[in-house]
């Protein structure tokens, strides 16, 4: 029973480090740009296609992969930053935002598929991380050991981003009062598009690193469309410990829902998060804005 | 808000025809136009009605309430799936499977009415989707209700007013389907301008002060979903009727998603942009997602994109404009 309950806690922690390392870019994104922004996980899936192809197609390594994925991505997603999403920080409703970035989704699923084919995208691990490694109490495979690596550090790195540096100091000023840090001399245009590319760069490592566990396929972007968005609302958009804390408890009550009763598929999830926005509706650690 | 009254009629005071006896005559021009070009396919235009529905339910809620609404799919779907039931149970009236639905769709949409429209912004939007989703897992384990991923099937209505047979050509549940849309559309007509109605959209442009002059917002809301939730559940019932089968599709994330897309398309907020959305989109989506799914995506995403930078109130705001332009052409002619 007790190796049931951990043997269950650690594949939600894995689970739970992708929704991590993909939904914080969002979160960072949403506390600072208002933006509800759909299109999130289609730039995970530009990340994996990237991979995908540097991997196999390119035959570059792992870890350059990662590199060229997360920079490709940045560079696609640029010009949609320049053209569209400038329109809609901060201002817009929730209505013209869905639309405008479900658009931007579609788009990139039907172009994405034109040019690299309706496949699903395999993502080859490197021989370090595709065996298995022994735990005493049970074999786990080393990708997801990796996984969780990838996740705690990132969570460190944009901390030591957020509260230690220059960045971080004029970004959480303009969280807290846009109009203030921008008639201090803070140019909130520049830290706006900064944030973008971090968060774009973000959603395409989430999406190389955690293809073992949301593989990369034809419609990604669609299904994945609103657990990003979901993992969000419920930690409190801009909140790094509440996106930490709301990924480990969706990946809890996913993985758990899908353990012990596979056939409810993601009833459980979604029951958890109908609670949890009731009892928060600003998220676990939000702030109201 | 002007643009609204100017758009849903008494734009010309000259020669008023009631709105009414307009959309009356409006609807029944359009069932006309598609079976003289689709005699073949009355499948087809028998589904577009049904979504039409859906997409005039929506349209209440987000439209003239501004609730922002991805899981709306949620009471077509359930309202399918109980009509589907009540069907295969036995009851296989058509006029009495239509009101089954409409209960259904009413029950469902105050259920979600109650949780959604309590919050506004992120939460709300969450809220929805989530309810969505929890039917659609619901729909997909409840197999002995639903059918599972094989959908239920074998859904036979009986005769319409006990004479005319829902056949494999289509020809009664498209009369029948034209009908319902007319009627539901003319009572939607008088309920978006009823005190109720206007009251909903003083709450969607300002909660707050509809709230100061003594609005209750929240029973409002819930009441407009429930009327919102009949009318889903009468177009979650035709498609029960007339197709014979209900597959998870109906409950789905993409349903809602695509509703949306409809309704923005042809202009949030009006009752004749929810109509010219649905019918735009479907008739486009007949031929090219045909073709190729993938470009139909990319062919919708960029339209989407435009609508929302260049006409962000939608098809029936450019109409509105083009009749304006030609009116007061017209007008300057001597």
């Amino acid at each position: 029973m007790a190796w049931t309950a951990l043997s269950i806690g650690l594949d939600a922690l894995s689970y739970g480090m992708v929704l991590f390392i993909i939904s914080i870019g969002l979160s960072i994104m949403m506390g600072l740009m208002r933006v509800v922004n759909l299109a999130h996980g289609a730039f995970a899936m530009i990340g994996g296609y990237l991979a995908s192809f540097a991997l196999k197609s390119a035959g570059v390594g792992y870890p350059l992969a990662i590199v060229l994925a997360v920079l490709g991505t940045i560079a696609i997603a640029f010009p949609l930053e320049f053209l569209l999403y400038r329109r809609i920080y901060r201002k817009s409703d929730e209505l013209t935002q869905i639309l405008l970035t479900i658009g931007i989704a579609f788009v990139i699923i039907g172009v994405a598929n034109y040019i690299l084919g309706p496949t699903t995208k395999s993502i080859p691990l490197p021989s370090l991380l595709s065996g298995p490694v022994d735990l005493g109490f049970r074999m786990i495979p080393a990708h997801r050991i990796f996984v969780m690596i990838c996740g705690v550090c990132t969570a460190g790195l944009l901390w030591l981003l957020i509260d230690r540096t220059e960045f971080g100091i004029r970004l959480r000023a303009a969280v807290d009062n846009g109009d203030m840090a921008e008639s201090l001399g803070i140019k909130t245009q520049i830290l706006f598009s900064a944030t973008f590319a971090l968060a774009v760069g973000l959603a395409a490592f989430g999406g190389v690193v955690g293809a073992e566990l949301l593989p990369v396929e034809p419609f990604y972007a669609l299904r994945y469309m609103v657990t990003f968005l979901v993992v969000v609302s419920v930690g409190g958009a801009g909140s790094i410990p509440g996106a930490v804390a709301a990924s480990i408890l969706l990946g809890l009550a996913d993985t758990t829902g899908k353990y012990l009763a596979p056939e409810y598929g993601e009833f459980f999830f979604y029951l958890a998060v109908i609670l949890v926005v009731f009892l928060f509706p600003n998220g676990l650690l939000g702030r109201r804005h | 808000m002007t643009d609204r009254i100017m758009v849903d009629g008494m734009s010309a005071p000259r020669f008023s025809v009631p709105l009414e006896l307009r959309a009356v005559a409006i609807t029944l021009a359009l069932g006309a136009l598609g079976y003289t070009l689709f005699p073949d396919d009355l499948a087809f235009l028998t589904r577009l009605i049904s979504i039409t529905l859906l997409v005039l339910s929506l349209d209440l809620v987000t439209g003239y309430c501004g609730v922002a609404t991805l899981g709306h799919a949620a009471i077509y779907g359930v309202s399918a799936y109980v009509v589907g039931n009540a069907c295969l149970a036995g009851h296989s009236d058509p006029l009495l499977l239509l009101l089954v639905g409409a209960v259904a769709g009413a029950v469902m949409g105050l259920v979600s009415g109650l949780l959604v429209t309590r919050f506004k912004g992120l939460p709300q939007l969450v809220l929805s989707i989530a309810v969505g989703q929890l039917i659609a897992a619901l729909a997909n384990k409840l197999s002995s209700l639903t059918g599972g991923s094989d959908g239920l099937s074998g859904i036979s209505p009986g005769r319409l007013f006990g004479v005319y047979a829902f056949d494999m050509y289509g020809r009664t549940g498209y009369v029948f389907s034209v009908a319902v849309l007319m009627v539901v559309f003319v009572v939607l007509l008088r309920i978006v301008h009823s005190p109720f109605g206007l009251l909903c959209q003083a709450i969607k442009d300002d909660s707050l002060r509809a709230r100061m002059i003594g609005a209750r917002v929240y029973p409002r809301l819930v009441l407009m979903y429930g009327v919102s939730g009949v009318v889903g559940g009468i177009g979650g019932a035709l498609n029960a009727i007339n197709t014979g089968v209900v597959g998870l599709d109906s409950v789905g994330f993409e349903r809602s998603a695509e509703a949306l897309v409809m309704l923005v398309l042809g202009g949030a907020g009006s009752l004749w942009g929810a109509l010219i959305g649905s019918i735009v989109f479907q008739v486009f989506e007949h031929y090219v997602s045909a073709a190729n799914p993938f470009h139909w995506m990319t062919m919708v995403g960029a339209l989407l994109i435009a609508v929302v930078l260049f006409a962000p109130k939608g098809l029936v705001s450019l109409g509105g404009l083009l009749a304006g332009r030609a009116a007061s052409l017209l007008r300057r002619r001597p």
